[in-house]
């Protein structure tokens, strides 16, 4: 049985219907009139092929072509396009379903953040009263390793509300090289999670030994295509409107091998995308379309997801402002134009402009987490743990955001009204009223063990004090020392013994047997 | 047989069982005797009632006690227990006297002048019943002189006066200089309760106890019924 998600039974909408069209109507535009800019000279000679109008365009010293796409060759890429994609999991009961006109959202960690915070707790005593004290969490940021890749992948395995992975910090040890970084990002996941795996590639030479990891995996080639336990990210296209060169001849060879894949696109209102919200939409709608028809033309029914990562400059520094309420409405804007496209939408929030966890991270992800997920995409890249925007992954924040999900998910079941619920609580009512103490309590108890109760937030503290995070990291130490669910011995000396560059440090059966 | 009918107590008071149309806990109890009909059964077949408090009831919610610190327990399940007992001791109390057997004590309750709000000492009455006190309530809205002659008539050994407005919580005040102005406050303990109250209004106004919810309302009884100061 596949994860069940949640199923958003009424998503929120923007846009309406006619504001939706106009959206497509001035992508349709941008794609023929500027075009796209393309660095790539394969995906150009795709275009071409295709009946795109293409040219040369010189000057710049970098090899460069001026694609304008018609309508037709979209057309055709929708209508190819899977309008249902799956990702599959190690743990086959993990796998992911996604149709793209079912709202059911399923939460997903990412990203790929270049700084992981640890937290200590300090012990203070009030000056005036000695016998006070107070516990303080003390974030202390440093680079990410592979060992915090699999400490994240384990932890996330563990959160309810998680139902698939993104790796969520670069590993930057000192043997982690271009060459093998691929290889050891993919396996650090999946030896550590069982859960659906996805993440970028930081070289396209170690394409064929991530797929050929997973293929082992998953019991060989045609298994892998039944079950695909790992897929893609790619932003090939920059913003505005840009094909780059490696990230699109990345894109084009995962399309080529059938794997799933994100098209995602990233602009900023303001800089790299006009700050008018008709502008950014049209522009991202534009810049998606344009990879999802490439990625068809290359492989027809390569399974593609709307990706969607728009966010708002910051008007203080024109940084990314994750955190602003206009970045939550692009995103379901763009969850919408996906929903009009009859395509799974990968979509976004839950990120954070502040660097720690603390007040200002809480209600900047709530807020963002409530409303884009009540918006119905189907995978909510819903940054577990990431703060500073896309900089920062913290665990204990994961922990946190566990928390505001199950909230949400209780928030977002269906309304249990029917005439089976009326006539049980008619007579319920005619009980009580006949008692003297007229209290409802004794009808509690089975609905509160039926799970029909929201439970209590899991990390309040007693009396006048606030212990939320001292609770949570007790929490995440549960979690941590939790038995984590291998890769089998096995499959994992196969993959050492035909995957090159793996570290051998990552070989947890090394010596067995 | 009588063995078998305080097991079957015992395990109905942990299920909150009050008739045979109670649910429970586990499934298919539905039908079976509750503690209404085992109580009734066990005075018709001559159980020994100090066994059944002591070996039904008494461990009973001991053991419900356990489950809630274990976290096993709710206080809605906590209630439906005391309720449970609540109602065994009201059929077994009629043979009490007669078989030697003092009750814990007796309790006379209510929610004080102008106050409508009474789902706190309701719950209280159900916990202080549940302990195996007897209590009678007199319910809420009551005026400081129905209180007053309550206690003559009926001799409590403690009164409990709840309140949920700051406006209606001066009336408690007013309870207790009446008990002292009918020579009565010496006859009674006074604990009082609700959102607004505090232990230093407790002791501002001379009660002998405050509650800061159901289960220390009990605790509270339970101090003062062993002697020991409940303010300390």
């Amino acid at each position: 049985m596949p994860r069940e998600g949640i199923l958003i039974e009424n998503p929120i909408e923007r846009l309406s219907g006619e504001q939706v069209r106009q959206i497509h109507g001035a992508s349709i535009d941008i794609l023929n009139d500027p075009g796209l800019l393309c660095f790539n000279k394969k995906a150009a000679e795709v275009f071409q092929a295709n009946g795109a109008e293409v040219s040369a365009i010189s000057g710049s010293g970098t090899p460069c072509w001026g694609v304008k796409i018609p309508e037709n060759l979209v057309a055709g890429a929708l209508e190819s396009a899977p309008k249902t994609v799956k990702l599959g999991a190690r743990n086959p009961d993990n796998t992911l379903i996604m149709n793209g006109d079912e709202p059911r959202v399923f939460f997903i960690t990412g990203s790929e953040t270049n700084i992981w915070l640890d937290v200590d707790f300090s012990t203070y005593v009030s000056k005036t009263d000695p016998s006070k004290e107070v516990k303080v969490p003390e974030f202390k940021p440093r680079r990410g390793t592979v060992a915090d890749l699999c400490d994240s992948a384990h932890v996330c395995e563990q959160l309810e509300t998680v139902d698939g992975y993104i790796r969520t910090v670069n590993i930057q040890d000192k043997d982690i090289t271009e060459d093998n970084k691929d290889v050891n990002k993919f396996f650090a996941c999946l030896d550590n999670t069982t859960k659906h795996v996805m993440s970028g590639l930081t070289s396209l030479k170690q394409l064929d030994n991530v797929v050929r990891m997973a293929e082992i995996i998953a019991g060989g080639p045609d298994k892998l295509k039944e079950n695909p336990l790992i897929s893609f990210i790619t932003c090939l296209v920059k913003s505005p409107l840009q094909f780059v060169d490696d990230t699109t001849e990345t894109f084009m060879e995962v399309c080529k091998r059938g794997l799933p894949i994100v098209v995602s696109s990233s602009p900023q209102a303001g800089t790299s995308a006009p700050i008018k919200e008709a502008g950014i939409m049209a522009q991202i709608n534009a810049e998606v379309l344009a990879g999802i028809t490439l990625g068809q033309l290359v492989n027809r029914g390569t399974p593609v997801l709307y990706g969607s990562v728009p966010v708002r400059a910051r008007m203080d520094t024109l940084g990314d402002s994750y955190g602003s309420v206009e970045t939550s409405q692009y995103n379901i804007d763009c969850v919408q134009m996906a929903r009009f496209y009859k395509l799974p939408n990968y979509s976004t929030s839950g990120v954070s402009d502040v660097k720690i966890p603390g007040q200002q991270s809480s209600i900047e992800r709530l807020f963002s987490d409530i409303v884009v997920t009540m918006s119905g995409p189907q995978f909510l890249h819903c940054a577990y743990g990431l703060l500073d925007c896309n900089s920062v992954f913290c665990l204990l924040q994961a922990v946190l955001d566990d928390a505001h999900f199950k909230m949400i998910k209780f928030f977002l079941k269906s309304p249990r009204i029917n005439e089976q619920e009326f006539n049980t609580v008619k007579k319920q009512i005619k009980e009580v009223v006949a008692t003297p103490q007229k209290m409802f309590i004794n009808y509690i108890r089975p609905v509160m063990r039926s799970g029909e109760i929201s439970p209590p937030y899991p990390f309040e503290a007693e009396g006048e004090v606030d212990s939320v995070f001292a609770l949570a990291n007790e929490r995440l130490q549960e979690l941590r020392a939790k038995p984590v669910e291998h890769i089998d011995p096995e499959t994992t000396a196969r993959i050492f013994r035909e995957v090159p560059g793996l570290l051998a440090r990552l070989n947890v059966h090394k010596g067995d047997g | 047989m009588t063995a078998q009918i305080i097991d079957l107590v015992r395990e109905n008071v942990i299920q909150g069982r009050v008739t045979r149309d109670d649910e429970g806990i586990e499934e298919g109890m539905v039908g079976q005797p509750g503690v209404t009909e085992l109580i009734e059964e066990a005075l018709d077949s001559g159980v020994n009632i100090a066994d059944i408090i002591t070996e039904g009831l008494t461990a009973s919610m001991e053991a419900v006690g356990e489950k809630y610190e274990n976290e096993e327990y709710y206080i809605p399940d906590m209630l439906a227990s005391a309720e449970a007992v609540g109602v065994a001791m009201e059929l077994l109390e009629p043979h009490l006297a007669r078989n030697g057997i003092k009750p814990k004590g007796k309790i006379l309750i209510a929610t004080v002048k102008g106050d409508l709000h009474d789902i706190g000492k309701n719950i209280v009455s159900i916990l202080l019943r549940g302990a195996g006190y007897i209590v009678k309530d007199i319910g809420h809205d009551a005026e400081p002189g129905d209180i007053v002659n309550a206690v003559r008539e009926e001799k409590p050994d403690y009164l409990g006066l709840s309140a949920l407005l700051t406006s209606t919580m001066v009336n408690m005040e007013e309870i207790i200089k009446a008990l002292k102005e009918n020579g009565l406050r010496d006859k009674v303990k006074v604990i009082i309760g609700g959102a607004p109250v505090t232990q230093e209004y407790a002791e501002s106004i001379g009660a002998d106890g405050y509650g800061a919810d159901g289960f220390h309302a009990v605790a509270v009884v339970e101090a003062l019924r062993s002697g020991k100061q409940p303010f300390s």
